[in-house]
């Protein structure tokens, strides 16, 4: 029963939205909107049970003095002040909440993401280390697309931009499609699979 | 001059129509139901007048079969054709006017053919969806019947995936745990789902085993996804009470947040085999990157086509694309889901030799691509 009340929601929950995606009617669309706040609702709940978790994690690493504890406090702090200035101040654009969240939030997501640049030089050296034939390929490629990109490139040949130009639109754009055609299809077979009880991964395997 | 008169009321417009349109007129107004909606909406077409391009702009008017007189309901730029209303009500019909504005002064057309708004009840605009997809759940319950009926179906080998035994394997050798990130797509991306069938994969080996786990996520519903696949993994192998609520931890929404706990978590934990199977974004790389540095065996698997680059040079292994979908049935051998792999690829074929059908036709001229546009 433990199963077969998920896989029968799945089914008909399922098969009722593929039958909306083709019934243009506001009932149609009515039902849709609803399910979607149901959604809402579910990810209210869900959220709840995250935030518990998260508090349940850094208390217990506190508890045990597990490594770099100290952080934990400060996330705990963080989640705790920013909730309750929220709550208290709101969330309005001048709000304090907000210049919490623009001036300490957004820069350290930035920095982040600043970050990339050199993981990607660590990364591009691995990579273009020509230790085999597709290394290699991909060492030539990068190294044609780069030049040709750079205004400097038109100077090795005149025609060198629009070369490097159709390696991105035609090879690259090619094999691009290919995966995607086959991502579609292995996204409406994991759907069809999961509606229609095939695929129980999510519920511990077959039964 | 009816038009005269007509241009003096700016709103509400009673007039007499004249017995001929002028050369400045729109002509041939035709109304009609929009098709493929949810009702409340009227399109209409006309044909632009022969000065056209001295037009400033078109005036849309309309008037129920209970109005006293036509009224105003907006206007188009001069060269437009076509025009929606979408502030009728369903069943009530209605009449058009179109009328040409030229330095001030309106010269307005015939009036339309009645028209009624009503609610479709099928989109025929997404015919080839379904005749798709009908045709794709047959082909999946033919091969589904046939895994079933206990033929035995070739599956070729994913090096990524065979690997997964090798990598809880290491882990377990090396008493470190797994690090499973299930990416940053919330439930509603199918890689989210493909992920969490893997994890559930993945979580039955981590039992056999009993090595430890941690699982990351960055969104709530995904969280509570996991932990249920994790623990009921553990459960249909026969150790509940090895799962431990830890195992599945909540982490936050934020893009580059998540990546920096993630990073923190391999450099203190220091996992033994790193799992990257999902959705990422640009975060991918900062992840993976700091998973090899870390000396981790990396098996990374995502449909998002800009991020596998970055997989394939930091990790071990990658899952390209389909291989993701594919992962489950291969890892669980359970022939009817090896079935639907079949359905996959003939449906790929089918589509490549409708694609290549069409492509041809298109070079004879014979354009049918429009049969594969969605609306």
């Amino acid at each position: 029963m433990k199963r077969k009340i998920p896989l029968g929601i799945c089914l008909i929950m399922g098969i009722m939205m593929i039958i909306q995606f083709f019934i243009p009617h506001p009932v149609s669309l009515g039902f849709a909107s609803t399910i979607y706040k149901w959604v809402i609702v579910l990810m209210a709940f869900a959220l709840v049970l995250a935030i518990g978790n998260l508090i349940r994690h850094h208390t217990l690493k506190i508890r045990k003095r597990k490594e770099d504890w100290p952080y934990s406090i400060v996330t705990l702090f963080g989640m705790t002040a920013m909730a309750v200035i929220g709550l208290i101040w709101g969330v309005d654009p001048d709000s304090l909440y907000q210049r919490i969240f623009l001036n300490i939030l957004a820069p350290l997501g930035g920095t982040m993401f600043a970050l990339l640049a050199y993981y990607m030089a660590s990364a591009a050296y691995r990579a273009f280390r020509a230790r085999s034939l597709e290394a290699t390929l991909l060492l030539i490629s990068a190294f044609i697309v780069m030049i040709g990109f750079m205004p400097f490139g038109q100077y090795v040949h005149t025609r060198f931009p629009a070369f490097a130009e159709w390696v991105m639109q035609v090879p690259n754009m090619a094999s691009q499609r290919g995966i995607l055609l086959g991502v579609a299809f292995g996204s409406i077979a994991t759907a069809l699979k999961i509606i229609l009880g095939i695929e129980r991964s999510w519920l511990g395997g077959k039964e | 001059m009816s038009f005269l008169f007509f241009h003096c009321l700016p709103v509400t417009f009673s007039f007499v129509l004249p017995a001929t349109s002028s050369a400045s007129s729109p002509g041939d107004v035709k109304a009609m139901d929009k098709p493929n909606d949810a009702g409340s909406a009227i399109q209409i077409f006309w044909t632009r007048a022969s000065n056209d391009s001295l037009v400033e702009n078109y005036v849309i008017m309309r008037k129920a079969a209970t109005d006293p007189s036509y009224q105003r309901i907006g206007s188009t730029a001069g060269g437009v054709s076509t025009f929606e209303d979408d502030g009728v009500t369903d069943g009530t019909t209605y009449t058009y006017l179109v009328a040409s504005l030229i330095k001030g002064m309106q010269y307005p057309s015939e009036q339309s053919n009645n028209v009624t708004s009503k609610p479709q009840l099928f989109h025929t605009g997404r015919i080839n969806v379904l005749a798709a997809l009908i045709t794709f759940t047959l082909l999946l319950a033919y091969f589904v019947y046939k895994a079933r009926s206990g033929k035995n179906l070739y599956i070729r080998q994913i090096a990524g995936l065979a690997a997964v035994e090798e990598a809880v394997g290491r882990a377990t050798e090396m008493g470190r745990p797994i690090l499973y990130v299930p990416g940053l797509g919330d439930i509603d991306w199918t890689a989210t789902i493909a992920s969490m069938n893997i994890l559930g994969e993945v979580a039955k080996k981590i039992a056999l085993y009993d090595t430890e786990l941690i699982v990351p996520n960055t969104w709530s519903v995904v969280y509570t996804v996991s932990k249920e696949v994790v623990k009921e993994s553990f459960m249909s192998e026969g150790r509940p009470e090895k799962f431990k609520e830890d195992y599945v931890r909540y982490v936050t929404e934020a893009q580059f947040g998540f990546a920096a706990a993630v990073n923190g978590i391999m450099i203190r934990e220091k996992p033994a085999t790193n799992f990257f199977v999902g959705k990422f974004w640009a975060e991918s790389l900062i992840m993976a990157e700091t998973g090899a540095q870390t000396g981790a065996f990396q098996i990374a698997g995502t449909d998002s086509v800009l991020q596998l680059p970055f997989f394939v040079t930091a990790c071990d292994y990658t899952l390209m694309g389909e291989e993701l979908y594919a992962a489950s049935a291969y890892l669980s051998r359970e022939p009817v889901l090896l079935g639907s792999l079949k359905a996959q690829d003939y449906g790929k074929l089918m589509s490549l030799i409708i694609l290549g059908g069409l492509s041809i036709l298109a070079f004879l001229r014979i354009d049918l691509l429009y049969l594969l546009k969605v609306q």
